[in-house]
């Protein structure tokens, strides 16, 4: 979803989580005044006062200007387009789907809930038929009501990859798994609403017929790629810089990596809206190129919070749990950064290779390279991340990495070695990105580690902003011997779908673009995932989920490092203000208010 | 007290504590010492010689003999602007017209520069500003000390130009120096000098940086401009046929002090210090082959830090032993009068002198 | 022996058609090698530009759409030549149904937000230029202030310490003095806000956005210029004409303030000039640590986004500024200096 911010050397990284360890410690006792509504002196709700919970959301006021600040911009503001995290967070205030994410704190927040439409959809018992109708009142910034069929020309873009790339496409690949549809801006019709797989029978009501049910759809369509898109608005690739809004707010002005305002879209009704307060009259979000910078002024206030959501700098933390602990929360991001082993890279075909390396990794090592328990996250145990249905957390930890092996198991990864045809040991590479600087730290600490069973590994930083082409070609991975790849994956939303499918599936093994690094081809995951998309009991869903889980980590294919967690700033003049595991951890943007 | 030589040019006996001369230009006991890393440069050490107007002094001897020292130091350029250097120690008494300079103002000083006291450098194009056009840099030496406008100094710098025998001089005005020939460099140089009438000009090394053909023309042009304007003038140069011809007077200077002066024909013909012997067989002559140098000087100029005992000259001297007793490796010899007007500081005899000069060294002059 | 006057006008325009000329095919020069650069080396390295902007599930199909999209799977011949077509009569984009008209001067658009490159172009330029000009105010007065004072009380404790400092201004990297500065006035003392406000919402707020990078910039130049001023100020003093202006009477002033100062400065100029060609590409690090939204910045982001038009834009625009500077030192050189003929 997002990429991490991470400023830095790597060192200071393993410095700064003993200081972070440190000032958690001594303040837990004196500091973070956690009265309810109070807060603090300075009128900050507290540490981790927000996060899972609404903090001050009485004291939320209409009005004010909500100052966002950023070291990145998004990769696009256009619905279609965007792909970061925070950008399909953001977008929920110029964008209405049929449904959203709710507006609750912590896991209920994942859940979808109406938002143009009326209810929730109406799926037929094959589950292959989803019937949506759209609520009243609902308009556009020029006062136009919103029909059926902008929600159709909306999802219709998703098809446009060659002028639209950058986006999610799993509605294509539910809804016309064979790419017949070439998109609106090919599209013969006169309508340009040619998509056989919706239909809108009038301005009221859209129908989807899925070709092959998938239980996960709905939260597909409570994506920000499924918001509605006006035609005669849609200025193609252009239109990230100037989205035409159907939510409360709307744009004013952007400048790329400069500047963006929104301000009230005065043709919205909070009375059509269950999910969005809009409290602010105004937001806005400058661009910073220095994230020390940015962290400061955050700390003095000049700003409300980080776009990005990716957590202070190893500085600015530092600063901030000194100074201001009542101002920050220690969400989970849903992240979980590892290792990954490709099984075409010799010899890591051997399932007990990869198992050599889990039991040999010091996994207490590899948290503090991340930043510690607090700053990195909790020891990573399995492979599903904590806000997916499904998920054991530390309590499902097959090679006992949080315990008994949390230092590593040599006399065991010796075994693994032996099993493998390697008692001696055999050298590898380990491919990192080298933007970075967390990640480097980590390769390093696990080179360390693994040189106490024999295993030798060399590090090969590649550029980050290549992952795609570089890792994500199966053939460079192979050619280059990168045996052990290090990366992070978040959930697109919170399914063992929306989280492992690139990753564990077979049918995802792609020449270029690749996300199953393990190069994983299981005919047992592979039927899981068959039976999970057809399965609409939730209990049954995760019960799925936590199978899937269990085959990735039985295969020895990942080390987990850790579940990851952020220590995120909020200003003390933030009111109703929560995480969400809906995005990830994330603060609710839509709904957070200023005191006044 | 003082003594006038017959051609009126003063050669005096140092005179201390005396009331202000009568004669134009008095330097007394003139000592320029530079204090350096590696120990005290005695520059100039301990000079005196007196100059009427209308009159020339040729200042004779190598480089670093502290000739040039001499003239800066009249000047006054030793302790203008000599920003963070070691500042030179000057002593002595230097009277022009009748006020010390050593001691006046500096800023009094600096207004006798350009004006009574002029100076024409040795290498006019490093002299000369190079951004500047020569009309530029005339005029301004101009109205530094006349409250004329520009127009008025720049007809007094194109009149100038045409005196000095600068062709077109309203065109040539406006020339940078590099677009001169080093002849009219020079030329220019010396319009520049005499911009002001200055009653004292002192030449420093007129003519080295010129061809030899131009030397003469230049030398002719001061002679000329001299008896026009009726300033005293000191020439400074290493050749002694230079002063030869323009001079009434020759000082001979050897390791900052004064070896040998006197009437300018007396020193020429007949010469009474064996180093001016050696400036004058080394001396290049047009009638003689230059292969036939007689008594080459032979060796280097002397540390100015550590100076030869005894006569400073004596590690050079082919007639050092013949005084007795060592006494030219001890005793540091005195002027002393040699003829009328005329003064030497060597410890030979007058008879020892008169023998080796008409036996050895005339006739192979 | 007379030679005529260093440059008439005829020689002066005939100077500048040569220069112009070379100047042009610099720029095409410079532009292949930013082509080359971005195209051939991922080759090498066995990478596909056009993976870079596709998501997170990129299906080849949608790669191949983007390859078109970009024009990546023209012949680079042919896109260099779409480019230049498209600088001077401008050029249509169309892939996939989206038809873009790009009016000449058409730099294009970026990759990555897909805004149109010229108005980025004009949109930074001023910052980075106000951000090189007022510095190089600073350090000019500063810098040889404090130069020239060195050089004049040379040994001093005011001329040792004087180039302590200046050693410590060239050795310290903008990163670090930003960094303080910022620490110091902006969150500590709180005297200046210190972030960048446009020019024509407010001059105040202009101006404190400005000083600090102003000053951070101009400490690192000034410290450059103090010490070239003394150097060149100590050989100028030690120049035969600097000896001649005192011997015509001239005042220490005067011989310094005119006759010194404008050889001296005559080094400073070339310097300067070079400099400011150099900064309006090059403030990279100053934009970067003041936040500056200046073409430094633009380029640093479009480096690491792969945003080759960007790059290409900057790169130009900067490639332009430096033969400018360039130029124009060259003709000032031959002003101050009448020995320089142009030729």
């Amino acid at each position: 979803m997002s990429t991490q911010r991470t400023t830095g050397r790597r060192k200071q990284a393993v410095a700064a989580a003993a200081v972070v360890a440190a000032l958690l410690s001594t303040a837990a006792c004196g500091g973070g005044n956690d009265d309810k509504d109070g807060g603090s002196k300075s009128g900050a709700a507290g540490f981790n006062a927000a996060n899972n919970k609404v903090a001050q959301a009485s004291l939320a006021k209409k009005g004010g200007t909500l100052k966002f600040a950023s070291a990145q911009d998004a990769d696009s503001w256009d619905t279609t387009r965007g792909y970061y995290g925070f950008m399909w967070n953001f977008s929920r205030y110029y964008s209405r789907q049929l449904v959203t994410n709710n507006a609750e704190a912590g896991a209920d927040g994942a859940k979808v809930t109406p938002d143009l439409a009326s209810s929730t959809a109406k799926i037929s018992d094959d589950g292959k038929t989803y019937t949506y109708t759209l609520r009243d009142g609902i308009t556009w910034e020029d006062g136009k009501p919103i029909t059926s069929k902008d929600v159709k020309y909306g999802i219709e873009r998703v098809w446009a990859q060659d002028v639209l790339s950058g986006g999610p496409i799993y509605l294509q690949q539910v809804l016309d798994p064979k790419k017949t549809y070439k998109g609106p801006y090919k599209d013969k019709s006169a309508d340009k609403l040619g998509l056989k797989a919706v239909e809108t029978p009038d301005d009221k009501t859209i129908v989807f017929k899925l070709p092959e049910a998938n239980s996960d759809f709905e939260e597909m369509l409570a994506l920000t790629s499924a918001s509605p898109v006006r035609q005669d608005k849609d200025t193609k690739s252009k239109y990230g810089l100037k989205p035409f809004s159907s939510g409360p707010y709307k744009f004013q002005s952007y400048t790329p990596n400069k500047n963006l305002t929104l301000v009230r879209n005065t043709e919205w009704k909070q009375s059509s809206d269950p999910v969005r307060k809009a409290y602010p009259d105004k937001i806005t979000i400058n661009f910073f190129t220095n994230a020390n910078d940015l962290d400061q002024r955050l700390i003095n206030g000049d700003y409300d919070l980080d776009l990005a959501q990716t957590g202070l700098s190893p500085q600015g933390r530092t600063t901030a749990l000194k100074q201001h602990k009542e101002n920050l929360d220690n969400p989970v991001s849903g992240y979980i950064r590892y290792a990954v082993f490709p099984q075409s890279v010799k010899p890591f075909d051997n399932e007990h290779c990869r198992k050599a390396v889990i039991y040999g990794a010091d996994h207490e090592s590899l948290q503090t390279a991340r930043g510690g328990p607090v700053a990195g996250g909790d020891i990573g145990t399995n492979m599903l991340p904590p806000s997916v249905p499904g998920s054991e957390g530390q309590k499902y930890d097959p090679y006992e990495s949080a315990t008994t092996n949390k230092n590593g198991n040599v006399a065991k990864a010796k075994e693994e070695l032996k099993a493998c045809g390697k008692p001696n040991g055999f050298k590898t590479t380990i491919a990192v990105r080298n933007n970075k600087p967390v990640e480097v730290a980590t390769a390093e600490s696990l080179q360390a580690s693994l040189k106490k069973i024999g295993v030798t590994v060399d590090i090969d930083q590649f550029d980050g902003a290549q992952t795609t082409g570089i890792i994500g070609s199966p053939s460079n991975v192979k050619k280059k011997g990168y045996g052990i790849i290090i990366m992070g994956w978040g959930p697109d939303f919170p399914s063992v779908q929306g989280y492992g499918l690139p990753l564990w599936s077979g049918d995802y093994i792609l020449e270029s673009g690749n996300n199953n690094f393990a190069l994983i081809k299981e005919k047992a995951i592979d039927g899981l995932f068959k039976s999970y998309t057809k399965e609409l009991d939730d209990a049954k869903k995760a019960d799925i989920a936590k199978q899937i889980n269990h085959k990735v980590m039985e295969g020895g294919y990942y080390l987990p490092f850790v579940f990851e967690k952020f220590i995120n700033w909020r200003s003390s003049r933030l009111a109703n203000v929560y995480t969400t595991d809906g995005y990830s951890g994330q603060y609710d943007f839509v709904n957070l208010g200023l005191k006044k | 007290m003082t003594e006038l030589s017959k051609s009126g040019a003063a050669v005096g006996e140092p005179v201390k504590d005396s009331p202000a001369p009568s004669a134009f230009l008095e330097v007394r006991d003139l000592k320029v010492h530079f204090p350096t890393d590696d120990g005290l440069v005695k520059s100039v050490d301990g000079l005196t010689f007196s100059l009427e107007k209308g009159k020339t002094l040729g200042i004779v001897g190598e480089s670093g003999s502290g000739k040039s020292v001499t003239s800066l130091g009249i000047m006054g350029l030793h302790t203008a602007g000599q920003y963070g250097k070691r500042k030179a120690q000057i002593s002595g008494e230097i009277w022009l017209d009748g006020t010390e300079l050593l001691s006046a103002d500096p800023d009094y000083v600096r207004k006798l520069r350009g004006r009574e006291m002029a100076m024409i450098f040795q290498d006019p194009l490093s002299a000369l500003h190079p951004y500047y056009t020569i009309g530029q840099q005339i005029v301004e030496a101009y109205r530094i000390h006349h409250k004329v406008d520009k127009k008025t100094a720049r007809r007094r710098a194109v009149e100038m130009l045409d005196r000095v025998g600068i062709p077109q001089p309203d065109k040539r005005v406006d020339s940078y120096p590099h677009e001169f020939s080093g002849g009219m460099r020079q030329r220019a140089m010396i319009a520049m000098s005499l911009v002001n009438n200055p009653e004292l000009l002192i030449a420093d090394e007129p003519t080295t940086a010129l061809d030899v053909t131009v030397q003469a023309q230049i030398l002719d042009l001061i002679r000329d401009l001299q008896k026009e304007f009726g300033s005293a003038v000191i020439v400074i140069t290493h050749d002694l046929g230079v002063v030869a011809e323009l001079s009434d007077d020759i000082l001979v200077m050897y390791g900052g002090r004064c070896i040998e002066r006197g009437p300018a024909e007396k020193v020429f013909y007949e010469p009474k210090h064996p180093y001016t012997w050696g400036l004058l067989g080394s001396m290049p002559r047009l009638d003689r082959d230059q292969t036939e140098r007689l008594i080459p000087v032979k060796g280097s100029p002397p540390s100015l830090i550590n100076l030869p005992s005894g006569c400073a000259f004596n590690p050079r001297c082919a007639y050092a032993d013949v005084p007795k007793d060592n006494v030219t490796r001890t005793v540091r010899p005195e002027l002393s009068v040699v003829g009328s007007q005329h003064w030497a500081a060597c410890h030979m005899t007058q008879e020892q002198r008169e023998r080796i000069w008409t036996e050895e060294i005339a006739p192979k002059l | 022996m007379a030679r005529g006057p260093a440059a008439g006008p005829r020689a002066v325009l005939a100077y500048l058609i040569r220069r112009l000329f070379a100047a042009a095919v610099m720029l095409v020069v410079i532009i292949l090698v930013v082509f080359g650069i971005f195209f051939l080396v991922p080759r090498w390295a066995g990478v596909d530009p056009a993976t870079m902007f596709v998501g997170k599930q990129a299906d080849p199909a949608a790669i191949e759409a983007v390859r078109q999209k970009l024009g990546l799977a023209d012949p680079i011949f042919a896109q260099v030549w779409e480019f230049f077509r498209g600088l001077f009569v401008g050029r249509t984009y169309s892939g996939g149904g989206d038809v873009t008209e790009c009016a000449a001067p058409c730099f294009g658009y970026s990759f990555r937000s897909e805004q149109a490159i010229w108005p980025v172009l004009t949109d930074r330029f001023p910052v980075t230029l106000a951000l090189a000009l007022g510095a190089a105010v600073l350090w000019l007065l500063f810098g040889v202030a404090a130069g020239v004072l060195s050089a004049l009380k040379r040994g001093s404790l005011w001329d040792r310490g004087a180039m302590i400092v200046a050693l410590g201004g060239v050795s310290l990297p903008i990163y670090f003095t930003g960094l303080l500065s910022l620490a110091i006035f902006s969150y500590g003392l709180g005297w200046i806000d210190g972030q960048y406000v446009p020019l024509e919402e407010s001059f105040s707020g202009w101006f404190g956005g400005m000083i600090l990078p102003w000053v951070t910039l101009a400490f690192l130049y000034a410290a450059m210029y103090a010490r070239i001023t003394r150097a060149t100020m100590l050989e100028v003093l030690g120049e035969d004409y600097i000896r001649t202006a005192r011997a015509k009477g001239l005042t220490e002033p005067v011989v310094i303030g005119k006759h010194a100062m404008r050889s001296t400065m005559t080094p400073i100029l070339t310097m300067l000039g070079m400099d400011l060609g150099a900064l309006i590409g090059g403030a990279i690090l100053t934009e970067t640590t003041f936040s500056l939204p200046g073409l430094g910045q633009a380029v640093l982001k479009a480096i690491s986004d792969k945003d080759l038009p960007i790059i290409l834009g900057v790169t130009l625009i900067t490639s332009l500024a430096v033969i400018v500077a360039n130029l124009l030192v060259d003709l000032l050189y031959a002003v101050i200096d009448p020995r320089v003929r142009l030729s």
